[in-house]
């Protein structure tokens, strides 16, 4: 058995998806777009008389006779949405997974707090003529407040069964599962399906009427699909077939409709659904004034969005986050972790060698799965610390203020403001900016999003900054990084415009979007995601990213007749160095220990700077003065240059893959990654050639 | 008459006349309850001077300046 669970957003689906699921989840999407298709397998529940829902909310049920077989039952998490409209590739995903798959039943959440407009939705829902049932959430908060809902009469008044829940105090779950089930096992079809009055619903009837074959051939229900074609839905008119003859029809009768209303087709049936929502609330719904939780957020963004402070703060608070990350907790943990993996090394190690092993085999094991693995789990803390703090941007609401205080900032450039936290991310580390990405509402940014995290230079680049800096512009290191930085940020927002111009040309999703009341996150929620993250992240760690360091130690460790190399200038790498070498002639730098560290750079930015050290045949504390061998200032800036543009290393590659659902999409982007840094660097050094002569 | 809802001062509630625009964008302001005969009250403009915050159904919605011009309004209240 099939539910699919679908509500607005900020409604609490995710929590709710979380108590029917428990940890049983599996991740995976749509086809063809970014969107993440979460399923899970309904947990136990509860039957019998005991019930955990607390029975004040409670009224006369339906009588229990029939307790359902154990079947299993699934539940898929839709995307949050507002309305089945075609416009957004989530509001398409859900429309098409609800007509074609066929689920045996929809679980709709309806925030109680926010009833008027969770409803809407609710009303296209039951239009599809699918079991359903409503889950009436943040209950808890409703009764704190001294508000009321008769869910007796909202039940009668909808057609569907309504079970008051609150998804993050765990409550009314069992009785919403128990619902569920009768409701799709009885095949328990909405009661009502007419809500309209008038000239709408003369309109929709009619039309229904006409298309009914259509309709039932096509598998999409008649009313739904009546309901559609008034409001000019062209995917629906295509999918159903229609003649000619009966489009004429169809556009016939809604200008007839439309002249009698004085008012086109879709304001026509959105103003028809809110005001019977609007009566269905005017007598069900009790209001004791404005609610603790609204006045509460009201107060907090006279702050957090006020005039003065709210950028202020926002910068604070990423400050914070990221001192706390890269600083406080993630050095800790890295630390340790290191510190483990060094023991483990160590210990292996001591027992390689005590048994004998062929130095070949040791060599793998030692420097390429150890030293492999060692460097992929480095990435680890920051990752779990820094999904952690964003979780809890994005379950408290602040993440919506956040897009509302900087959208100005990202519009020109075709995004807004619901990116501007995962591109900063992308200063620390790219691999969670790239993974915070799925968080935005719409395919299009997303997609965007993640192909302008590498333009925002990583904290991994600042050691190879420093290193250069130090031994080139000394008097001027801060303004050379500064520098740096603005360069990356300038060249993301000339690609960012080309992109807005050229691959995301269509309209981009408006920004109308709802500042939800602030609430506490849920452990459970935060928990589960940052657990998510982590397994999504070593998934990608001991597969892509594990082979990649493997051959990158392969390619360090042999000479070209397989032989173990005793001189690092001797190894598969150092001599691929010097092939690729001359491609940087252009450039200004023509020495293959730069192609080779670039190379190496690829399965983390730090091994730039080592491989240098290596190859130099000094230390990293020295090899300012090695460099200053091989470089001229010039030449390191066109060097440096090429490093802040370059393909981001194999995890973000990875993570790239991962986020677009996309082996291509990733190797594009490392290659045309490499393409802007080669041109950018190339215009350095040739513009600072006229200068410097 | 012909006031828009990007020209209503912040505090300001009024009733939507007619809302604009065309194809996504208008869709998903009547979606979200933007329609004909609504309250609306401008709760705040953001920091950089768009966009701007509404109350309305008892929630609150944020739109950019642009998206707002297409919704006309009647009925200032005071």
């Amino acid at each position: 058995m099939v539910f699919a669970l679908a509500g607005n957003q900020n409604s609490g689906k995710t929590t709710l998806f979380n108590q029917l699921t428990g940890s049983n989840q599996h991740v995976g999407n749509f086809p063809g777009v970014t969107v993440d298709k979460k399923e899970g397998i309904i947990r136990d529940h509860h039957t019998g008389e005991h019930h955990r829902g607390p029975r004040s909310w409670g009224h006369p049920r339906h009588k229990r006779a029939d307790i359902p077989p154990k079947e299993q039952a699934t539940v898929v998490d839709l995307p949050g949405i507002y309305s089945l409209s075609p416009y957004t590739s989530e509001e398409i995903v859900t429309r098409d997974f609800l007509i074609k798959e066929k689920p045996d039943g929809i679980i709709n959440i309806v925030d109680a707090t926010n009833i008027e407009r969770n409803l809407y939705l609710t009303m296209q829902l039951i239009d599809l003529g699918i079991p359903m049932v409503v889950a009436l959430n943040m209950m808890d908060e409703m009764r704190a407040n001294g508000s009321t809902v008769d869910v007796n009469r909202l039940e009668e008044e909808l057609g569907v069964p309504v079970v008051p829940i609150s998804a993050a105090k765990n409550e009314g779950i069992d009785e919403l599962i128990e619902h569920a089930l009768r409701a799709a096992e009885h095949k328990e079809r909405p009661r009502r399906q007419d809500f309209c009055t008038g000239a709408v619903h003369r309109c929709v009837h009619g039309i229904a009427h006409m298309i009914e074959d259509h309709a039932q051939a096509a598998g999409v229900p008649p009313y739904f699909a009546a309901a559609k074609l008034v409001e000019g839905d062209e995917p629906m008119t295509r999918q159903l077939a229609l003649t000619q003859n009966e489009c004429e029809l169809i556009e016939h009768s809604v200008k007839e409709m439309e002249t009698e209303l004085g008012t086109d087709r879709e304001a026509a049936l959105a103003d028809m659904r809110y005001s019977f929502i609007e009566k269905l609330c005017a007598e069900t719904v009790v209001k004791s004034g404005e609610s603790r939780e609204h006045a509460r957020s009201v107060a907090i963004d006279r702050i957090l969005t006020g005039k003065y402070l709210a950028i202020p703060l926002f910068l604070a608070i990423m400050f914070l986050i990221f001192w706390l990350t890269f600083g406080v907790i993630g050095s800790f943990l890295s630390d340790l972790l290191t510190a483990g993996i060094d023991a483990l090394t160590a210990a292996a190690d001591a027992g390689l060698t005590a048994y004998g092993i062929n130095p070949v085999v040791h060599s793998l094991l030692i420097d390429g799965v150890f030293a492999g693995v060692g460097s992929v789990l480095s990435f680890l803390p920051i990752i779990v610390t820094l999904f952690f703090f964003l979780s809890l941007l994005e379950d408290s609401g602040y993440m919506a203020r956040v897009a509302f205080v900087m959208d100005k900032l990202l519009r020109k450039i075709g995004l807004s403001g619901r990116s501007f936290v995962p591109m900063l991310i992308g200063f620390g580390c790219s691999v969670p900016a790239i993974m915070a990405a799925r968080t935005l509402s719409s395919d299009r940014d997303r997609k965007m999003t993640i192909l302008l995290t590498p333009f925002c230079s990583c904290s991994a680049k600042l050691p190879i900054y420093a290193v250069f800096t130090a031994a080139f512009f000394p008097r001027y290191g801060a303004l050379v990084m500064i520098l740096l930085y603005v360069m990356g940020i300038a060249i993301g927002i000339v690609w960012a415009l080309l992109m807005k111009n050229t691959l995301y040309k269509g309209n981009p999703v408006p920004f109308v979007m709802e500042l939800p009341n602030y609430r506490l996150p849920s452990p459970k929620s935060v928990g589960l995601l940052v657990w998510d993250k982590a397994k999504d992240f070593l998934t990608r760690a001991f597969t892509i990213i594990f082979v990649a360091t493997i051959i990158i130690w392969f390619l360090q460790s042999f000479d070209t007749r397989l032989n173990v190399v005793a001189d690092s200038s001797a190894s598969l790498l150092a001599g691929l160095g010097r092939i690729i070498a001359p491609i940087f002639a252009p450039l200004g730098f023509t020495d293959w220990r730069a192609a080779t560290a670039l190379i190496t750079g690829f399965s983390a930015k730090e091994a730039v700077v080592s491989t240098l050290a290596v190859l130099t045949g000094t230390n990293v504390a020295n090899l300012g003065g090695a460099l200053a061998a091989i470089f001229t200032p010039l030449q390191a800036f066109s060097f440096l240059t090429f490093t802040l543009l370059y393909t981001p290393c194999v995890a973000a590659i990875a993570a790239v893959r991962r986020e677009m659902r996309s082996g291509r999409a990733a190797v594009c982007v490392a290659l045309m990654q490499c393409a802007i840094a080669w041109v950018c660097a190339l215009a350095v050094y040739q513009v600072g050639s006229l200068f410097i002569g | 008459m012909n006031l828009t809802l990007d020209k209503l001062p912040v505090g300001r509630s009024a009733r939507i006349a007619a809302v604009g625009g065309q194809g996504a964008l208008r869709r998903h302001l009547l979606d979200m309850g933007l329609t004909p005969k609504t309250v609306v009250m401008v709760r705040k403009i953001a920091p950089m001077g768009d966009p701007i915050e509404l109350h309305l159904r008892g929630y609150e919605l944020t739109l950019r300046l642009e998206d707002a011009k297409n919704i006309t309004l009647e009925e200032v209240d005071g």
